[in-house]
């Protein structure tokens, strides 16, 4: 295998904070054995015998100072402002399945407003026997439900269509977060205002507004709006923040983000979809002979290697090695991860870190041992309908590069002999 | 730097589009609401209730009655009911069948003027687009190109699109502050700006659908489930799945990523660049600079500048590595020349406003912040203007608060 991928081009980036050198180093340690004592033991540390910090010092706490680094990132290139922009969560640096909020990646379209809850107000209008005006704490006494579900922006991995371009499973896949919501079902607040107004509601619509000054209104049919939406105003267990649309966001289950509009305003039942310039002019996908897919709304199976990648390098040297990652699907639940070695030649089939969960994260281990070898990491999921995540070539052939949107291939890491990782496109 | 740089994935705010459709194709894809093929889901059961009233559709949906609900039997008497008034404030979106569409009109003249005063800081007066802002005009026939340009005129499907997000949601920093008939005048401007109607064209309520968009029929509605869950739903390959692998692309190679940071050297860095900063700044007064009041910040009023000047972050950077943007960089704008922010490109008016010896005082300022166009007739500043004395009071105070470097 080396001989077809041998690592000719060398990284221009600096590896985060040295580490690699002296991996290399160590790689030909082996099994451990101390020729001397270690002071970090035999020596009392000064956290061993002086004292820490009182509970008064931190009301509300932020990871310590050793973590700084797992921050979101933005791409400046990529927009013309950070005001209508979007960042990265830190996926590689992170395991489990919850992503904390204060590291959720953000997208907005005219700013995070700051929307106070006694000035929260949510109308419910249009084909209703009587339009309504809930408060926020109106919301907080209907019955309420939890679920974990992942909110994946359309356009993540969107900047690979054309080939391998960002350099960390941050850029390529970051556009993720999977939280645990508490909420009021759509469905609930629908019924309050009553739907014998529409009519049959085989073919009716909801569209969705939120408060800021984009509003980024999204239709949504009648039958997912009574299905699994949520009106949600915590996220792990507590508020929401400002940048997922402090006080209260809508949840739609394995559908794009676009569609999760935050400081929900307005909840409209029509009878037909509003057509607006988020559904239209932006997150329809364009085929190679140029005519557009709409209405692309479910988050098709994915998975991307979160650890060994270009962020993560291996550092320890040769043996023991976990490869994790994380896998997901719009459809339902993820079935089963395969990860591969080769580039996709051969693949063995990784262990869940739990069974998969409905329209959630699905965290996977390869518990596995690396002795230098230059490695192609690939993973594939499969949810419960069967459906396989495609490679690049597959997406390509049905689609052509320029659908921006909805890239769900499979990734390659190629992880070399001193221990790096390279987004690479393969064969 | 990007190797794709037409690969625009988040334009700012566009607006935009542009259409081939006849009214009859636009008022009949309004009504064909059908979801696409669902092959993996089972039909869902919306409502459980003891004797659920169901009917199935046509679709393969079920879709209860009205009344039922989810289990506990329906309402809670929570909320209250929303006033005609309110609705009609919120209610505001527009349809492909017209429907939304307040009374009013625009001609392409007067929407060139509006469009240059209030979108061209972005969008360019002719909607071609500044920096990475979208292009709203241009791009016709390109969209099965390597680099497709998606605009108004080329990609759009729907006028009434153009309208609904023009009114509700421009001009980016001022949402909602045009008229009915000021966005009829910009819509109508952006479609002669795509060739799609003459320079003497007037767009109103009534003749609105008459218009046909380019691209009206370039949308199919969601095929997956025919053209790839079918392909895609197989036993995946084990062993022997290709022959040889190679590389074909790398990202290094491209290097568009960007550079970590937090790391402890960048932080490391930044307590001597302020230092520098603080000592650049108490040097400036005794330079020929027109002589900045020294008088004690108050932090409260800084503060609640620093919340107005969010109407202004969309154009206008302070603070350190402050840079221009679409407006100028304002650090150390208290006191200095008008039209003199090195770099930056004026208008005309600003220009020679700045060459006659005006200054930016703090009441300059706050005359020019209140009323814009009023104060300075050709400037190329969108803004509409701070109508409250206390907002410009604390705006001035911000700015103070940023030294000229």
């Amino acid at each position: 295998m080396s001989d077809t991928f041998q690592g000719k081009g060398t990284s221009r980036r600096a590896f985060l904070r040295g580490g690699v050198a002296a991996a290399a180093g160590a790689v030909a340690a082996g099994t451990a054995s101390a020729n001397s004592p270690d002071p970090l033991i035999t020596e009392v540390q000064d956290w061993a015998s002086g004292l820490g910090a009182g509970v008064d010092e931190v009301p509300y706490g932020l990871p310590i100072e050793f973590e700084s680094d797992v921050i979101r990132r933005n791409v400046e290139w990529l927009t013309a402002d950070t005001i209508s922009s979007i960042n990265f969560t830190p996926i590689h640096a992170l395991d489990g399945t919850i992503t904390p909020q204060g590291c959720a990646f953000e997208r907005h379209h005219s700013g995070a407003i700051e929307l106070k809850k006694e000035d929260y107000r949510l109308m419910i209008n249009g084909l209703v026997d009587t339009p309504l005006v809930f408060t926020y704490e109106d919301l907080e006494r209907f019955p309420r439900e939890n679920h974990v579900y992942f909110c994946e922006c359309a356009a993540n991995t969107g900047m690979e269509w054309a080939g391998a371009q960002l350099n960390g499973a941050q850029f390529t896949h970051g556009m993720i977060h999977n939280m645990e919501y508490s909420g009021v079902t759509l469905r609930t607040l629908l019924n309050e205002a009553g739907l014998g107004a529409a009519g049959d509601l085989e073919d009716k619509w909801v569209y969705v507004e939120g408060a800021d000054a984009s509003s980024n209104g999204r239709s949504i049919p009648m039958e997912k709006a009574l299905d699994d939406v949520l009106v949600a105003f915590k996220a792990n267990g507590e508020a929401l923040r400002k940048e997922h649309g402090y006080p209260v966001r809508l949840v739609v289950p394995g559908w794009e983000g676009n569609m999760w509009v935050k400081w929900l305003r307005r909840v409209e039942v029509m009878d037909g979809p509003v057509e607006s310039r988020e559904e239209t002019s932006k997150y329809t996908d364009t085929l190679a002979d140029g005519t557009s897919r709409k209405w692309t709304w479910v988050m098709d199976a994915k998975s991307v290697i979160t650890s060994p990648s270009p962020q993560m390098p291996i550092k320890h040297g040769h043996g023991p090695l976990v490869i994790t990652g994380m896998a997901w699907s719009g459809h339902g639940k993820i079935a089963r991860v395969d990860v591969s070695k080769d580039g996709g030649i051969t693949w063995e089939t990784a262990r869940l870190g739990a069974d998969g969960a409905n329209k959630a994260l699905t965290r996977f281990y390869l518990d596995t041992e690396w002795n230098g070898e230059d490695w192609l990491l690939q993973a594939r999921a499969m949810d419960e309908t069967g459906y396989v995540q495609p490679t690049k070539a597959q997406l390509r052939e049905v689609r052509g590069e320029n659908s921006i949107y909805h890239n769900n291939c499979i990734q390659t890491w190629h992880v070399k002999p001193n221990g790096e990782a390279e987004n690479v496109e393969v064969s | 730097m990007s190797k794709f740089p037409n690969l625009t994935l988040f334009g700012g705010g566009a607006i935009g589009f542009v259409a081939l459709a006849t009214i009859a194709v636009n008022f009949a894809d309004r009504f064909v609401a059908e979801m696409p093929e669902r092959a993996d889901t089972v039909p869902l059961k919306i409502f459980e209730s003891p004797e659920p009233e169901v009917a199935e559709a046509p679709g393969g949906i079920l879709v209860g009655a009205a009344n039922a609900s989810d289990g506990a039997g329906a309402n809670y008497g929570l909320g209250r009911a929303a006033l005609p008034e309110e609705i009609a404030a919120w209610n505001v979106d527009v349809r492909p069948d017209g429907s939304g569409l307040p009374e009013g009109s625009g001609d392409v003249f007067t929407g060139e003027q509006v469009f240059v005063e209030k979108c061209a800081a972005c969008h360019g007066d002719f909607a071609e687009g500044i920096d990475n802002w979208p292009k709203l005009a241009g791009g016709d026939g390109t969209l099965a190109d390597e680099d497709p340009l998606k605009t108004v005129g080329s990609y759009w499907p729907y006028l009434s699109t153009v309208w609904d997000y023009v009114h509700r949601s421009m001009p980016f920093g001022a949402a909602q502050t045009l008229t009915a008939d000021e966005t009829y005048a910009i819509t109508a401007y952006i479609l002669y700006s795509n060739y799609i109607v003459e320079d003497d064209f007037t767009l109103s309520h009534e003749n609105f659908l008459e218009v046909e968009m380019p691209n009206a029929d370039g949308f199919i509605v969601d095929d997956r489930a025919e053209t790839e869950y079918s392909i895609w739903r197989t036993e995946p390959c084990m062993e022997n799945c290709k022959d040889s692998v190679e590389i074909t692309m790398r990202a290094t190679v491209l290097d568009v990523t960007p550079e970590e940071e937090g790391t402890e050297e960048a932080s490391m860095d930044a307590p001597a660049e302020e230092t520098v900063v603080e000592e650049a700044a108490t040097e400036a007064p005794a330079a020929e600079e027109a002589p900045v009041e020294t008088a004690a910040l108050d932090p409260a009023l800084v503060a609640d500048g620093e919340k107005v000047f969010k109407k202004c972050k969309s154009c206008h950077q302070v603070g350190d590595g402050a840079k221009n943007r679409t407006g100028p960089m304002l650090n150390g704008i208290v006191g200095h020349p008008v039209g003199a922010v090195d770099g930056f490109k004026y208008s005309k008016a600003m220009a020679e406003a700045g060459e006659g010896g005006l200054v930016w005082t703090e009441e300059e300022l706050k005359a020019f912040l209140a009323k814009p166009r009023d104060y300075m007739n050709g400037t190329k500043m969108s803004f509409s203007g701070l109508r409250k004395d206390e907002d410009l009071d604390a705006i001035v105070e911000y700015l103070k608060s940023f030294a000229a470097e």
